[in-house]
């Protein structure tokens, strides 16, 4: 059996997403809706992160239940650095690298998800399937949101 | 007939009803300079346009000049009645400070200029950057203030014209979330509910909603429900303790930021309790599944913690609303303002919907607005939608527009939602919009963080037109200004909450040079040489009557469909609500009967989107979930607030508004009598957070925020322990400043204190949760603060002495039998 593999690999992705959301939050502190909605999505990945932890101990795994995070110095760092420069400069197109990478991130997880939801299902699982059942739909709105905020940002960035 | 003073009795005398009975009328009059209606030369009608109530009254003519008003006793909405803004607020129009002549900024002062000049610069700069840039470097900024024939026009000349997709409205900051909440349950905007519910219903329930002052006569008729026989039960949540709470059978007053977690229990206890009307749900929803499921955690324990609510008042309050035969809920800024603002306002909709309470006498949803006319910019495309309720996700509707406009569709954007003014500000302040034409409204003092949006607004690459009837704070910082007329000096007409159009009449000339806003837009459009795709002009029409005539045509088949009303149709009896047409051609009461709805995939206007984030739902997406057009059950987790007390800042402070005021006071300021009412901002805080700190009634404070600081006098109130309250109304043009705190002072607008944070999903920016310090300047020595003490700032320490008017506020009231008409 693979399950294993698969939940640490999900963990990994989690935690990372953690740290795309949270940093990119950071980074685009003058733009409050996205500085705000990625904090509040990141919280779902934390959640899952722990959610993985746990499960990963009836698997043998010892998976650490807490996201690695930026310190909270260098965090308001970037913060008060993104206020500057986003005030001024051309950040539009930063921006959109930004949602674009974001995208591919929660792409990714997300279909993680929907591999280990299978695996939990042929495995009969059920814990596991719940988890996944509850994780998956998060990680898609995340895709979702990055899409959709895309497809807001990119004409005013690109047309102007 | 009686005189009454009409400050110190905002709601006037009692005229009790019972249920299902006719709301008696009474008809309240105020004409000045102790004029009586024999000296009055002529009447012309209209409605009031301080606040969304839409109350019909008439104009009182004598030598061309305003005089007094009289409120309309055949009319649906108001049966004769008027409040204190309506009564007195006319006499704004008459002051000698408005502008009369267009201004233009010369070597960095605003000087006089005739019209040509003015126009041609404000056309002048939008071609030359139309060259340069192309659409995206313009954006309009409306209001909630102007007819429905220049709401049409405008978004003609942003959408179809130029093609800008930055068009919004202070509506935003206002009416937004009462159109999200309607899209989201019911796929489209539209208000369920019709004040006549109020004469039925056994239960009402006020969510975040200062009925008694935001729309005072509506209140009115509550309060004769409250008198009469089988009064109904009042639920109240609200912070603070406002004369709605006073009368409420039960008060909820929770934790700003919580309004979800609260509702969510409140949604929680009915469903658990089976208080549902499984058959309704069955038959004309989706989503309940998930809806029961999600709520399976959030318990009136969990909530009362979360909220700190007693939970046996949770109890109590879902109860009341589990059992109650003829459900009337309404919702106002608390919800609207405050975290989580669609989430909040959609689960008001989720208990009406689940209970079956909809499209029956009684059995209503007042998603309320807080301006006039509010509610035509979200009809008619000036406000973040297109006109008609039209669905930017949809090209078929697209295409349909662009045929009314005789247009090209590529030249409507629709590539995504319009853009919001708060992503506006984001874009000025990043410098790809360098074009902003500001109708009828004061971001300089509405809007939160007025730092940052002054600094935005005084930039010099941003081109600022400012078409007003004051300078405003905002008109100050223009490039040009551009002198308005305004209600009583043009025609036009203009929808209430409950969909009742009401014409409003031209009963005398603009001061000086002052024009019509439409008159103004259609210059703009010819000036900009906009054409349809024949070489036409694109705006077609010349006056009011034949915007509203193209409107017609472009409402027709769409749920808000006007084709039935007439001018003519109009004048002389009551206003009328639509749907109009020739299958109700009297108008239509009540919507949503028989679980009948417009969610639609093909005739919506919103799929939706995410409750969280924000993120619309793709059209695959909701035809999958919503194919035959069912109302939505939308679950939304609670996510707590983004700015929380700290040890530094302790408090949470919440803006709003009081009786007496509308919005910037532009207005309500110059009106003498509402102005002696409530003169000078206060600040609000609870009688144990004052005792604890030694302050008391009257005591000079400094409000900060990590934004700004404002000073005010404290009165202690009745609002929950932890809160503050300051009104947001008072801004800085009756000051010496100007139009801006001076270098280091204190400030005096509440704005100088919210912060930028907005709700993802409606972009209504949040005005009730930002953590804030409070300190003494000085003690009171006797003097106490400027709050009135008939309203929700009514002082629970200490002897005030009581908000009255005297003899300037007596005005005559008439309670009839209906034999008047
Ligand atoms: S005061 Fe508030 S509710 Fe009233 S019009 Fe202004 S924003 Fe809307």
């Amino acid at each position: 059996m693979k399950l294993d593999m698969a939940i640490e690999e999900l963990h990994r992705s989690e935690n990372h997403l953690v740290t795309v959301l949270t940093s990119m939050s950071d980074k685009h502190k003058a733009d409050h809706e996205v500085f705000y909605v990625t904090r509040d999505m990141a919280k779902w990945s934390r959640e899952h992160v722990a959610d993985l932890a746990r499960i990963g101990r009836d698997f043998g795994l010892d998976l650490d239940p807490e996201a690695s995070e930026d310190p909270g110095l260098l965090s308001a760092m970037k913060q008060r650095a993104s206020v500057l420069t986003g005030r001024r400069s051309a950040p539009g197109l930063l921006l959109l690298a930004d949602l674009r990478h974001l995208y591919r991130e929660a792409a990714g997880t997300s279909v993680d998800w929907e591999l280990l939801a299978q695996g939990a299902q042929g495995a009969k699982e059920q814990e596991l399937l719940d988890i996944a059942e509850r994780c998956h739909p998060e990680s898609l709105r995340i895709t979702r949101w990055a899409n959709a905020h895309l497809k807001v940002t990119s004409p005013q960035v690109l047309a102007s | 007939m009686g005189r009454i003073d009409r400050i110190a009795e905002p709601w006037g005398s009692r005229t009790p009803y019972g249920p299902g009975e006719t709301w008696p009328t009474r008809v309240d009059s105020y004409l000045a300079d102790g004029l009586t209606e024999d000296d009055v030369d002529r009447w012309v009608q209209s409605a009031t346009i301080l606040h969304s109530n839409g109350d019909a009254l008439d104009i009182a003519v004598k030598d061309e000049r305003i005089v007094g008003v009289r409120g309309r006793e055949v009319d649906r909405v108001n049966h004769g009645r008027l409040g204190p803004k309506d009564l007195f607020g006319w006499q704004a129009n008459h002051s000698p400070d408005r502008l009369t002549k267009p201004l233009i900024r010369r070597k960095g002062k605003l000087v006089e200029t005739d019209w040509d000049t003015a126009m041609d610069a404000v056309a002048g700069r939008a071609k030359e950057l139309l060259e340069e840039q192309g659409p995206s470097a313009i954006s309009f900024y409306t209001t909630g203030q102007l007819f429905l024939e220049e709401y049409y026009t405008l978004g003609l000349i942003a959408h179809g014209g130029i093609g800008t997709n930055h068009v919004d409205g202070n509506t935003r900051l206002c009416t937004a979330t009462a159109a999200a909440a309607l899209k989201e349950t019911f796929a489209c905007d539209g208000q369920p509910g019709s004040y006549t519910d109020i004469d039925h219903a056994d239960v009402i329930a006020l969510y975040g909603h200062n009925m008694a002052e935001t729309q005072t006569v509506l209140w009115t008729r509550v309060l004769d429900r409250l008198a009469g026989p089988n009064p109904p039960k009042v639920i109240c949540v609200d912070p603070r303790e406002t004369p709605v709470a006073r009368a409420a059978t039960v008060h909820l007053a929770p934790r700003p930021g919580t309004n979800v977690m609260l509702m969510n229990a409140l949604i929680h206890e009915i469903i658990e309790n089976g208080w549902i009307d499984r058959e309704y749900v069955e038959a004309h929803t989706v989503g309940f599944a998930e809806l029961e499921k999600q709520m399976k955690g959030y318990t009136p324990e969990l909530a009362a913690e979360v909220c700190d609510v007693p939970a046996e008042q949770i109890r109590e309050a879902a109860r009341i609303l589990g059992q109650a035969e003829r459900l009337l809920s309404t919702v106002l800024q608390g919800f609207y303002q405050a975290h989580q603002a669609s989430a909040a306002a959609v689960s008001v909709n989720n208990i009406n919907v689940i209970r079956g309470m909809l499209g029956k006498p009684g059995c209503g949803i007042l998603q309320m607005n807080g301006q006039p006319t509010a509610e035509n910019t979200r009809e008619a495309g000036a406000d973040g939608d297109l006109p008609a309720f039209r669905n930017w996700e949809n090209d078929e509707h697209i295409a349909d527009l662009a045929r009314v406009w005789n247009i090209d569709p590529m030249q409507i954007p629709h590539y995504s939602p319009p853009t919001h003014i708060m992503q506006q500000l984001r874009y000025m302040e990043e410098g790809s919009i360098r074009f902003l034409y500001v109708t009828a409204t004061n971001p300089a003092v509405s809007l939160p963080e007025l730092r940052r949006i002054r600094e935005i607004l005084a930039q010099d690459r941003l081109f600022l037109v400012v078409q007003d009837i004051f300078l405003s704070e905002t008109a100050q910082l223009a490039d040009v200004v551009l002198p308005a007329a305004t209600w009583g000096e043009k025609t036009g007409t203009f929808t209430n909450v409950d969909r009742t159009v009401h014409i409003s009449d031209k009963a005398v000339e603009p001061p000086g040079e002052a024009k019509a806003d439409l008159d103004i837009l259609i210059d703009f459009a010819h000036r900009m040489g906009l054409e349809d795709k024949d070489g036409a002009p694109l705006v077609k029409w010349s006056d009011a009557e034949g915007a509203f005539e193209g409107w017609k045509e472009c409402s027709r088949g769409r749920p808000c469909d006007y084709t039935g009303m007439s001018y003519d149709k109009l004048r002389g009896g009551s206003g009328i609500q639509w749907p109009c047409n020739d299958e109700h051609p009297d108008g239509t009461e009540r919507i949503y009967e028989d679980g009948r709805f417009w969610a639609h995939p093909d005739y919506c206007e919103s799929y939706g989107r995410d409750m969280i984030t924000g993120a619309p739902v793709e059209e695959t997406e909701y035809k999958a979930m919503n194919p035959t057009g069912r109302a939505v059950l939308k679950a939304a987790e609670y996510i707590g607030p983004h700015e929380l007390p700290s040890q530094q800042y302790p408090f949470q402070l919440m803006t709003g508004r009081t009786l007496y005021h509308f919005h910037t006071r532009t207005k309500t300021g110059r009106a003498p009598q509402l102005n002696a009412a409530a003169p000078e901002v206060w600040v609000e805080m609870a009688a144990g957070d004052a005792a604890d700190r030694g302050f008391t009634e009257g005591d000079l404070l400094r409000i900060t925020t990590p934004r700004g600081r404002v000073e005010a006098r404290l009165r202690v109130s009745g609002i929950r322990p932890g809160a503050l309250f300051l009104p947001f109304h008072y801004g800085y043009w009756d000051t010496e400043d100007g139009s801006q705190p001076k270098k280091k002072r204190d400030g005096r607008a509440a704005n100088e204190l919210t912060l930028t944070d907005w709700d993802p999903v409606s972009k209504q920016p949040i005005f009730k949760t930002a953590a804030a310090a409070v300190e003494r300047i000085s003690k009171a020595k006797g003097q106490v603060s400027a709050a009135p003490t008939t309203t929700g700032s009514a002082p629970v320490t200490g002897s005030v002495p009581p908000t009255t008017g005297g003899d300037a506020a007596l005005a005559e009231e008439l309670v009839t039998t209906g034999d008047r008409r």
